[in-house]
């Protein structure tokens, strides 16, 4: 699975933040960047567990250059776990704007010979060199979402699952038809970015699944993973279907667009199911206003989850929970759903 | 171009009733400054003439793609309400691409080309979404996009007028940069507007027409009345079709240059506000290559690349061509990849069209009738 471009796939909404100034054109600006929240890290501290200083280690990281806010998240994420723990070392390399430039970064990094690198490469086939070049070196490397090939390329895998995701947006879809007793639901879908891998496994999760529980998809647009791009899709999706049950659209950012064409179109007949898991979204579905009424996650959480693993293996440690010995080597989070009854547990971990 | 002091001033030539038969001033440039000059002078009669029929084909063009549609879903189109939706449906996707390419319109006469307009757009449309311009309010938020947007057109025109850069590299470098500054300020995220006479724009209606539609109209009759009333117009198509003929007949040539960028960013940041009031939001890779829609949009409605020639009229109805197009394809539930096939495909066919057109109208006439005036 190799995932270029989930990048633009993740877009951190805006609240808060500062900005530039208005009307006057040379007025400053700032940056927006936000802490991450308390609840994205998993604090320290628990007597007995994993979270007991042990040996000191140092671990490398390189994340491409954020262009949106999900890989903003992957790093914050990591920069903060890193810093709830007194025994680890972070060092953090900017991976450049592509597979090339994050390969010499990589090589500046080993030459400070961190105790585990985790990586999230620009590409996981372009960088699977490297991955080996770190291993036979003895450095253990953690690769965070987009797999390498080889599998001797890496210690530890740990990533999302986008098929997964389309069942999960299935499934609870499958669910409220039963519910309302609906026998031949009209369904829509707007998906991301259709030439990436991404969106086809996300579409195929959806779409198998609903095959087989005797449904089917009535109409699909890809947008571009922008607001912009799904409200273009949208208007036109709504155009083609007059009556509609049910709609995924497969990201929360692209989702403000798609939510803004439901609006203008003063459309309110069926329900909507998001994708990622952006804090606007399970605003929405806490508020409960919307058309949209659940998400199903892509969490950017698990740079937090790498961290904290990639430091047990550097001290030679297994999770505390587990009864192995030793951090398993590959780990796929669920795609979970939230809806308005479970999304005040998910608000901190939306980005 | 070559340098022809014996030719007409230009600016009158192009105001003076032509008396010569449409040519393609591309075809004749080369051959020498006098019969470019011709050109923009049956350009200008023929936005009567050839630019009417022009138009006239793209009208057919259009009636057989809602024929399509019509047949093809015929479910659908049965239903008179249904049918006017989505004609409005189809206007107001063509709304924002339609202002963004009034303004590529006249740069392209002008003899130039803006890639930057997609990036303008993004960059007036993060500028005037942060939280700091919104608490201005409505009004903060529309002067910020038309400032944004007018400024950066500026820069594009003093780069290229005064910086002797290549408009296609001055404006490639803006395409960039732009975006970088919109990713910059918005730190990458999608700024949400929480302003509702914005947002209102895309969603309310006046007379049962909606808000975007009334402002592409006002933007296109502007345009319009700009192109085809007025000596800035008739300056715009004679610095396109020779720009040396333009400055010895004493046009201002740097200066309406920087004019024509300065326009097309306005219509950016008209743009801006639009796409933010129908995304309620802003993001850097907004308006995702509006630039390459606008520039198709203008070529088939009969622009020529190479400048001096070209109708607002036409240029709207290639925006509605392509809406239409997107609109026919989604109605059937047909791939995005299809279309995008067949949008290129129509490109292709319009530029074929109109050259094969051009070719038998200047052999018809010979090749030495362009010594009028």
């Amino acid at each position: 699975m190799t995932q270029h471009s989930r990048d633009l796939s993740r877009r951190r909404l805006l609240f808060g933040g500062a900005a530039v100034g208005a009307g006057v054109l040379l007025a400053g600006c700032t940056s927006n960047e936000e802490q991450p929240t308390e609840a994205q890290t998993k604090a320290a501290g628990a007597p007995g567990g994993n979270s007991e200083p042990g040996k000191r280690v140092t671990i490398g990281f390189s994340a491409p250059a954020a262009d949106h806010g999900w890989i903003a998240a992957i790093t914050n994420n990591a920069k903060a776990q890193a810093g709830t723990y007194s025994d680890v070392e972070f060092k953090t390399v900017e991976a450049g704007a592509d597979a090339a430039a994050q390969r010499a970064a990589l090589s500046t990094l080993i030459s400070q010979k961190p105790d585990v690198i985790v990586l999230l490469p620009h590409d996981g086939k372009e960088l699977n060199a490297f991955g080996l070049e770190a291993m036979n070196a003895g450095i253990p490397v953690v690769n965070l979402d987009r797999a390498f090939p080889d599998a001797r390329a890496y210690r530890l895998q740990i990533k999302g699952d986008n098929y997964g995701m389309g069942v999960a947006a299935a499934t609870y879809m499958i669910a409220q038809f039963k519910a309302k007793n609906l026998t031949n639901p009209v369904i829509g879908e707007i998906a991301g970015i259709d030439s990436l891998e991404l969106t086809q496994e996300r579409s195929k999760g959806f779409a198998d699944t609903l095959t087989a529980a005797g449904f089917r998809i009535a109409n699909r647009r890809a947008a571009e993973f922008t607001a912009d791009s799904g409200q273009r899709e949208a208007a036109q999706l709504l155009q083609a279907l007059p009556k509609m049950d049910a709609l995924w659209n497969h990201d929360d950012d692209q989702g403000i667009g798609v939510l803004a064409a439901i609006n203008q179109a003063n459309r309110k007949e069926f329900f909507m199911v998001g994708g990622a898991g952006s804090k606007k979204a399970m605003e929405d579905i806490q508020a409960d206003n919307t058309p949209l009424k659940a998400t199903v996650t892509y969490s950017p959480s698990m740079a937090s989850s790498a961290i904290s693993l990639a430091r047990l293996i550097g001290q030679g440690r297994g999770m505390s929970d587990l009864v192995e010995l030793q951090v398993p080597k590959e780990i796929i989070l669920a795609s979970e759903t939230i809806t308005k009854e479970n999304a005040s547990n998910y608000l901190k971990l939306g980005f | 171009m070559s340098d022809v002091p014996s030719t007409p001033t230009a600016e009158r030539a192009a105001q003076l009733p032509a008396q010569s038969p449409p040519v393609d001033p591309a075809e004749t440039a080369a051959a020498s400054g006098q019969t470019a000059a011709a050109g923009r002078l049956s350009w200008w009669r023929g936005d009567g003439g050839e630019g009417a029929r022009r138009n006239l084909a793209l009208i057919g063009v259009l009636l057989v793609l809602i024929v399509i549609g019509a047949v093809t879903r015929s479910d659908l189109y049965s239903n008179p309400d249904w049918v006017w939706d989505n004609v409005l449906s189809i206007l107001k996707l063509a709304s924002v691409v339609g202002v963004v390419t009034v303004g590529m319109t006249f740069v392209i006469i002008g003899g130039g080309i803006d890639l930057s307009v997609g990036a303008i757009v993004a960059l007036a449309g993060v500028w005037c979404t942060t939280v700091a311009t919104q608490s201005y309010g409505a009004g903060g938020m529309i002067f910020s996009a038309l400032t944004v947007g007018l400024a950066v057109g500026l820069v594009n025109g003093l780069l290229i007028s005064y910086g002797r850069l290549v408009p296609f590299i001055a404006t490639l470098a803006m395409l960039v940069a732009a975006r970088g500054l919109a990713a910059e300020i918005s730190d990458k995220q999608t700024q949400v507007s929480d302003n509702s006479f914005i947002n209102g724009l895309a969603s309310n209606n006046l007379l049962g027409i909606p808000l975007l539609v009334y402002i592409l109209a006002a933007v296109v009759a502007a345009g319009w009345v700009l192109l085809n009333r007025t000596t800035f117009g008739r300056r715009t198509v004679a610095v396109g079709g020779n720009p040396e003929a333009a400055r010895l007949a004493g046009i201002n040539v740097k200066r309406h240059t920087v004019l024509l960028y300065a326009l097309s960013g306005l219509c950016c940041g008209i743009a801006a506000i639009m796409l933010t009031a129908q995304a309620n939001s802003a993001q850097a890779a907004m308006a995702n290559l509006y630039e390459l829609d606008a520039i198709a949009a203008a070529i088939i409605g009969g622009t020529l690349l190479s400048g001096g020639r070209g109708t607002i009229i036409g240029s709207l109805l290639g925006v509605v061509i392509f809406a239409t197009i997107t609109n026919l394809f989604a109605i059937n539930g047909l791939s995005t990849e299809a279309q995008n096939m067949v949008k290129g495909g129509i490109i292709v066919a319009a530029v074929l069209v109109q050259q094969v057109k051009f070719r038998s109208v200047t052999q018809f006439l010979g090749r030495n009738r362009l010594t009028t005036t």
